[in-house]
């Protein structure tokens, strides 16, 4: 039971970096249409800028750690987004209205852009960060077994439900959420009735990398150590959690991350950890076969 | 990167392009400044930086001159330089007899290169091959039947390591088990087409992708049998009509009377890839004009219209996952019998996505397009050795470039395998395929 319990916390902090990447992912391919086969290594790129703007700050002599942490996540963000627009902008944009396989092929150079690009510049070793949020509360102690609740994961797991809230809100109330919507359902109507259809998909690309970059700080903050491949299968992870919970809904995006979460870690746990990626994978497969729109998400409708 | 030319007075032109590159200017200054200009570097006692400032402002040097340079010259203006090249482009016509005059020209120069080339050559011409033949493999799902497969590296693991498992617990020799290697991954095209029958465009790639790694992982994991990370080695080498490539009595020098050289074996492997690579492409050719062949390309096209015509649908995707599939698997044997040593490294997605990019890049369903783009891909790879580090970020880089420049790959017209009265090239602009 103990043992249970921890491993549902453990889930559910793992499920909420899978969610907040699954978004970028879910909003890019409801508005364009296409998997952005480069989110996940703008994830690994957030994760990096946390660990150099970590690290300079520090250099700095600001002491106060959660300054720092503050100062990392916004200055991740905001130039995660820079990556994030550059990308929509050099490798997506020329190919809007092409055949369908041409933004794949440039999404999947640009993953490989971006990898090898931080390999060369940051080195091909991992980067071990020491734990910078210690300690915790103990939840239940029995037989020798504690069950721990970090602070760390109460950060990440309240970061991500405030950051749930504001994005729901951003979409659902304000006018970029109701052009987001509405390029979403009909792009050349919404062109026909003012909306920049351009600019839109730019602020979508952009918001996925924030939150993307967001989950780098978290993921870097949790597990403290990063290299330049973790974008890859974090990537098909996500993608896996967005198809689950439905392509095209938040909601279902940040539902599928947590599924994901738990299905990993107690298969870790209960299974063996060798096949953990296996069992992510197979998840995906049997979704996409059985349940193609997902658990929120709308289904599809066959045009002729 | 809007490509229109504006009509903008000539002041203003230069001042729009000065204000495009200062902006671009400080894009790449966000993006290179902390990545480029701050490295980490691991110290005793931690993490610590290093400062580059010099590199950062060399990027963003070359990006704003670039830019600037780029639309004063190409985009912003009436008359861009690129315009001297128009003349260059093929017409439509011209590249149907591309193909049929440079498909018989490089047959010749690929059958002679052993004889006026260095074992370097060779070497490296054993590779191209290689993935012409995977791509011409992957061309099948991908570019005949539209199935957008991102697995394919699976097929070549399957084939690589049914032969090597078979030549380690068995003791086959190579001729036995190609066809075995190539039934095996057939097989499993098979078995992983069948999951996949509904899923169409990206769900489809993703899956694919995900299998690939499935089993990729199991190879890895299943130590006992596979070998795991260790992978296995020593598997054997081909012989020639029962004659080892060895030194001493009862070899293939021997036998012949020549001086032993280990030359003899790389040349003879060339040979073997060259006609299984020449017998894939004169398959493909041949099922294209037959009705599975045709009923490919009408899938392509467009599912639904090929449905109601009465074509089975599963039966033409399941034929074109298992043809595509076996001749990744022929690959496959072939790459464990030359290097000799195969592990799951040799397996990963970024091998599909190089296959897929030779596939795509070439223009989908261009037969010649794909050894067009597997020489130009894995050669320029090879050039670029001696910078192993800046290797794949030009590889990226090109790919994406390439892409942007011709959406449709480099042969992007398309020669229909069936005709009313004349053949003719339909040109890219007409093909309005977007199923995928």
């Amino acid at each position: 039971m103990e043992y249970f319990l921890q491993q549902l916390i453990n889930g559910i902090t793992l499920g909420s970096i899978y969610g907040l990447i699954a978004i970028g992912y879910t909003m890019v391919y409801g508005i364009v249409g296409m998997i952005n086969f480069a989110h996940g290594d703008i994830f690994m790129v957030g994760s990096f800028l946390a660990l150099i703007v970590f690290l300079s700050v520090l250099a700095l002599g600001v002491s106060s750690i959660p300054l720092i942490l503050v100062i990392v996540l916004i200055a991740a963000m905001v130039l995660a987004s820079v990556y994030g627009w550059a990308i929509e902008r050099i490798a997506y944009r020329p190919l809007r209205g092409s055949f369908r396989l041409a933004p794949l092929i440039t999404a999947i150079g640009m993953s490989i852009v971006l990898q090898n690009f931080v390999q060369l510049v940051q080195g091909a070793r991992v980067k071990p960060l020491p734990p910078q949020i210690t300690g915790g509360f103990k939840l239940m102690e029995h037989d020798g077994f504690t069950v721990n609740l970090s602070y760390v994961q109460i950060i990440i797991v309240l970061t991500t439900v405030v950051l749930m809230i504001i994005f729901s809100l951003l979409i659902a109330k304000t006018p970029l959420g109701r052009a987001q919507r509405s390029c979403e359902q009909d792009a050349k109507m919404a062109a026909l009735l003012g909306i920049n259809v351009d600019r839109t998909i730019s602020t979508t690309f952009v918001i996925g990398a924030a939150l993307a970059a967001v989950a780098g700080v978290m993921y870097l903050l949790y597990y403290g150590v990063i290299d330049f491949y973790i974008g890859f299968v974090a990537g098909v992870k996500a993608f896996t959690a967005a198809v689950l919970g439905g392509i095209g809904s938040l909601p279902g995006a940040m539902l599928g991350g947590l599924l994901i979460g738990l299905i990993e870690t107690f298969w870790s746990a209960y299974f063996s950890i060798e096949y953990k990626d296996v069992a992510a994978f197979s998840i995906l497969a049997i979704v996409l076969i059985f349940l193609p729109s997902g658990l929120l998400g709308r289904p599809e409708v066959e045009k002729v | 990167m809007i490509v229109t030319a504006t009509a903008l007075p000539a002041g203003g032109r230069v001042a729009a392009s000065f204000k495009d590159a200062v902006i671009a200017a400080v894009v790449a200054l966000a993006i290179a400044g902390p990545m480029m200009g701050l490295q980490t570097v691991t110290d005793i006692g931690g993490l610590s930086i290093v400062q580059r400032w010099p590199l950062v402002f060399a990027a963003v040097a070359v990006v704003f001159v670039g830019r600037l340079l780029l639309n004063i010259f190409v985009w912003k203006t009436s008359t861009p330089v690129t315009g001297l090249f128009k003349g260059l482009k093929l017409a439509p016509s011209k590249s149907l007899n591309l193909g049929r005059y440079l498909g018989p020209a490089l047959i010749v120069i690929a059958v002679l290169l052993p004889t006026f080339s260095g074992r370097y050559v060779v070497d490296l011409g054993t590779l191209v091959l290689t993935y012409i033949m995977l791509g011409w493999g992957l061309s099948i799902v991908v570019g005949l039947a539209g199935l957008l497969d991102l697995g394919y590296v699976a097929f070549y693991a399957v084939g690589a390591y049914s032969y090597a498992l078979f030549a380690h617990y068995f003791g086959f020799s190579f001729w036995i088990c190609l066809p075995l290697a190539g039934i095996l991954a057939a097989f499993w095209g098979i078995v992983l087409g069948f999951p996949v029958l509904r899923l169409r465009g990206d769900y489809l790639a993703i899956v694919t992708l995900a299998f690939g790694e499935i089993i990729r992982v199991v190879l890895l994991n299943w130590a006992d049998f596979t070998g795991g990370p260790n992978g296995i080695s020593g598997i054997p080498r081909p012989s020639f009509f029962g004659l080892e490539f060895k030194r001493g009595a009862g070899g293939f020098a021997d036998f012949f009377g020549l001086d032993f050289s280990s030359d003899h074996r790389v040349i003879f492997l060339y040979y073997v890839i060259l006609a299984m690579a020449l017998l894939t492409c004169a398959i493909i050719m041949r099922l294209r004009r037959l009705p599975v062949g045709r009923a490919w390309e009408a899938l392509r096209e467009d599912e639904i219209a090929c449905r109601s015509l009465g074509i089975n649908t599963v039966s033409t995707k399941l034929t074109a996952f298992a043809l595509g599939a076996m001749f990744g698997g022929f690959a496959g044997a072939f790459f464990a019998t030359r290097q000799g040593f195969i592990s799951p490294e040799s397996f990963v997605f970024m091998e599909s996505a190089i296959i897929l990019a030779i596939v795509v890049l070439g223009g989908l369903g261009s037969q010649i397009g794909v050894v067009i783009a597997a020489t130009v891909m894995i050669g320029g790879f090879e050039v670029f050795r001696e910078m192993a580090e800046y290797r794949m970020l030009v590889f990226g880089l090109a790919m994406v470039l390439i892409m942007i420049w011709r959406p449709r790959g480099l042969i992007s017209t398309r020669t229909p395998s069936i005709f009313l009265k004349a053949r003719k090239t339909i040109g890219a602009e007409n093909i309005s395929q977007g199923h995928g």
